[in-house]
């Protein structure tokens, strides 16, 4: 057990190694382009901030994120994201100019309030928490465009100045400073839980607990949300309000299908987030009218897929893979019932079956002889010792399963013939023995038939009729 | 001999769920003591006021002759299974670890001790060959064991548990059972709620029975009694649950001319 866990544990780093070299595979496609070797050989001042700086805010994002998903916060963080742009604009017309701290201020202000509000509609009200966020959500954001389209009419300047960027994001915008405090930010949150990481865990995990312990659990939650605000504030010029919360749920519920131990869903979270920054800066940087926000989480729910499909624990590609081999086996031991049956009432000879006969297609024959299960000799299909042991085993265990549910779980004779169908399937040998030991080893089943065995011989059954 | 739990006319309210009425009670050091009480009594409400989870509004209650800050290292409290998200990326050593994050605090890492504290725990309760199993491929009695276990590796002397044998399997019961008696007997006091009647009096020494207030509370040959019993769960007393209801709410106003 504790190798196959393990085994899975090198799978699910593999799996997220992979993911994040995707963008890799795009290199040698991208030096054809010349704005892409302009673009990857960052020459650009300009261009290097924009990167880092969304590489920077993935980062930060990527790392809070699990956590929100862990509590099911994930739509509270997109509440947060559109409850920011009232306090900008709110904060832009404090200072009439693109004054940073007042219009950061305005938005960790509007963010906290919106917060705040949501949790008390909890508290005192019948709502539900998704309508209560929902609530704030669009409130907020109507309050936040309106001030903007009036800012634009009043101020025209302020176009130019560009509050369109804090709806979708450009990250073109990013500066030196930018990066400097987009570096602090998410050396804060990195610092906050290298430190508190076990206290995150047990809030997420189990509040109460932790509270019981004494754990200061009010303060964490009060630390992850003024955390989670301050990434939103910094990302927003860069990514823009309507998306951010993008960033901060698609690594993580990226990261959350590939790995089932927290601190290691936060780095893959991190890691996918970061890999998927400089693809959604590159798109940006390369085309016009392309906000960096869309690009951006598009990169990541390109990774978000790739997980999806193709996590080695339980990607859809392993159980549609998984599924179609069942189906196939299933079908080819439905032919080889069919074939067993052909072969009583002929009683056992000839053993050579053509196409067509017992209602077999070419391509079922074939299916067998490909399993080992038959081979042709000349033009006539003769089952291997192999098949008719698999053949023989297939209408024992149909026939065994309507004998014990008849005999003892009382079911009309003619009411098993279907459960028969699905469980033949499925029964395995200590089933089997079970059965036959409470049935006293059976040799008819309740239609009559002969229940045949294992040891079977062609010889065996020549000798003797096939209904006894 | 102070008690390990004492509660004085404790009244408690909570999220608009009836409430617990003047509550004065003991539980002795050394008890194995079992809360028995309908649905809606107030049994978990009990045990989380014991723990700080839920405001009191009247009255107090004392661990160990003490508030529960002076010695809360020394309580363990396992809430119900259905408390937590069992989906939740944790495997279950990561919780049974969890137990020794109260006596590290924020800041200090676990170390060797902790870890061999936890596996021990993990041991006691037969479930060693999962620690690296993620938590949702338990069944619901290893669910309920990797709680228990956490509580463990806390090392208390008193332990709180919600509905220790809620959805487990009958091996699990035994086990949580013989593990209980081997607490007590090393000196340890357990307060569990419970609500089957037919082995409350095998699994217990001394009972709460509650009903929206304290019944009676004593040893289990004075206290479980066909006539308490019917008192217990023999209906409410209809106008302490309405007045526990309007408590909840703000009053109504009312016109006098109606």
């Amino acid at each position: 057990m504790t190798n196959a866990n393990s085994r899975e544990h090198r799978g699910s780093r593999f799996t997220a190694l992979l993911l994040c070299l995707v963008p890799i595979a795009f290199v040698p496609f991208l030096l054809m382009n010349e704005q892409a070797r302009d673009f990857l050989s960052f020459r650009d001042g300009f261009l290097r901030a924009s990167v880092l700086g969304t590489m920077l805010l993935a980062l930060n994002c990527g790392l809070l994120g699990p956590l929100l998903v862990a509590r099911r916060m994930a739509m509270l963080s997109d509440t947060l994201a559109h409850a920011v742009l009232p306090g900008i604009a709110a904060g832009f017309l404090w200072s009439l100019t693109r004054d940073a701290v007042a219009m950061l201020t305005g938005a960790v202000l509007t963010g906290v309030l919106s917060s705040l509000i949501v949790s008390l509609v909890g508290r005192s009200t019948r709502l539900k928490p998704d309508a209560a966020l929902s609530v704030v959500l669009t409130v907020f954001f109507a309050a936040g465009i309106a001030l903007i389209k009036l800012i634009s009419n009043a101020y025209p300047e302020a176009n130019k100045a560009g509050l369109d960027r804090f709806l979708y994001g450009q990250a073109a915008a990013v500066s030196d400073a930018d990066v400097v405090m987009l570096a602090a930010a998410a050396g804060i949150t990195i610092i906050t839980l290298l430190i508190g990481y076990r206290g995150f865990l047990v809030m997420a995990f189990d509040e109460a607990f932790g509270r019981a312990m004494g754990l200061p659990v009010r303060a964490l939650h009060y630390l992850q949300m003024l955390l989670t605000t301050l990434a939103i504030v910094v990302s927003m010029e860069a990514v823009g309000v309507i998306l951010v919360a993008g960033l901060l749920i698609i690594p993580a519920s990226t990261a959350w299908l590939l790995s089932t131990r927290l601190h290691r869903v936060l780095w893959i979270s991190a890691l996918v987030g970061m890999a998927a920054a400089p693809m959604g800066a590159f798109l940006s940087y390369t085309g016009e009218n392309r906000p960096t926000g869309p690009t951006l989480v598009l990169c990541s729910g390109l990774m978000f897929a790739a997980a999806l499909l193709f996590s080695p624990r339980n990607g859809l590609a392993r159980k549609w893979w998984a599924w179609l081999q069942h189906g196939r086996r299933i079908r080819r031991e439905d032919t080889l019932k069919a074939i067993y049956r052909h072969l009583e009432t002929v009683d056992f000879r000839p053993l050579e079956l053509h196409t067509g006969e017992a209602s077999t297609t070419e391509g079922e024959l074939r299916a067998l002889v490909r399993h080992g299960l038959g081979e042709w000799r000349s033009a006539a299909f003769v089952l291997s010792p192999a098949g008719f042991r698999e053949a023989s085993r297939m209408v024992r265990n149909h026939r065994l399963w309507e004998l014990y549910l008849t005999q003892h779980a009382g079911f009309a004779y003619d009411h098993v013939h279907d459960s028969a169908e699905r469980m033949e399937h499925l029964l395995a040998e200590e089933n089997i023995s079970a059965m036959m030991r409470v049935l006293g080893g059976p040799k008819t089943d309740p239609h009559g038939k002969r229940i045949p065995s294992l040891e079977d011989t062609v010889e065996s059954l020549r000798n003797q009729p096939a209904n006894s | 001999m102070t008690p390990a739990v004492e509660f004085h006319d404790l009244t408690v309210s909570y999220d608009r769920k009836p409430v617990l009425f003047g509550v004065d009670a003991v539980v002795p050091e050394k008890s194995l003591c079992g809360i028995i009480g309908p649905n809606g009594a107030g049994k978990s409400t009990l045990i989380k006021a014991v723990m700080g989870l839920l405001p009191v509004e009247g009255g107090w209650t004392q661990v160990f002759g003490g508030p529960l800050d002076k010695c809360r290292q020394r309580v363990a409290y396992v809430p119900q299974r259905s408390s937590v998200d069992w989906d939740f990326p944790v495997n279950a050593m990561d919780v049974v670890l969890m137990g020794r994050y109260g006596r590290l605090g924020l800041f200090k890492r676990p170390e060797k001790t902790d870890r061999a504290i936890a596996a021990e725990a993990l041991e006691k309760v037969q479930m060693s060959a999962y620690a690296d199993r993620q938590i949702s491929q338990l069944s619901g009695g290893q669910q309920q064991r990797v709680f228990l276990a956490r509580a463990l590796a806390q090392q208390a002397d008193l332990y709180l548990m919600d509905e220790p044998f809620t959805g487990v399997d009958a091996a699990t019961e035994r086990a949580i059972v013989t593990l209980l008696q081997d607490i007590r007997g090393k000196g340890g006091t357990i307060v569990a709620v419970h609500h089957d009647l037919t082995t409350a009096p095998v699994y217990f020494d001394h009972l709460l029975l509650i009903n929206l207030r304290l019944i009676a509370s004593g040893p289990v040959e004075e206290v479980f009694t066909q006539e308490l019993l019917q008192k217990t769960y023999g209906g409410r007393l209809t106008v302490l649950s309405e007045m526990a209801f309007k408590g909840m709410k703000k009053p109504e106003f009312r016109d006098p001319r109606e």
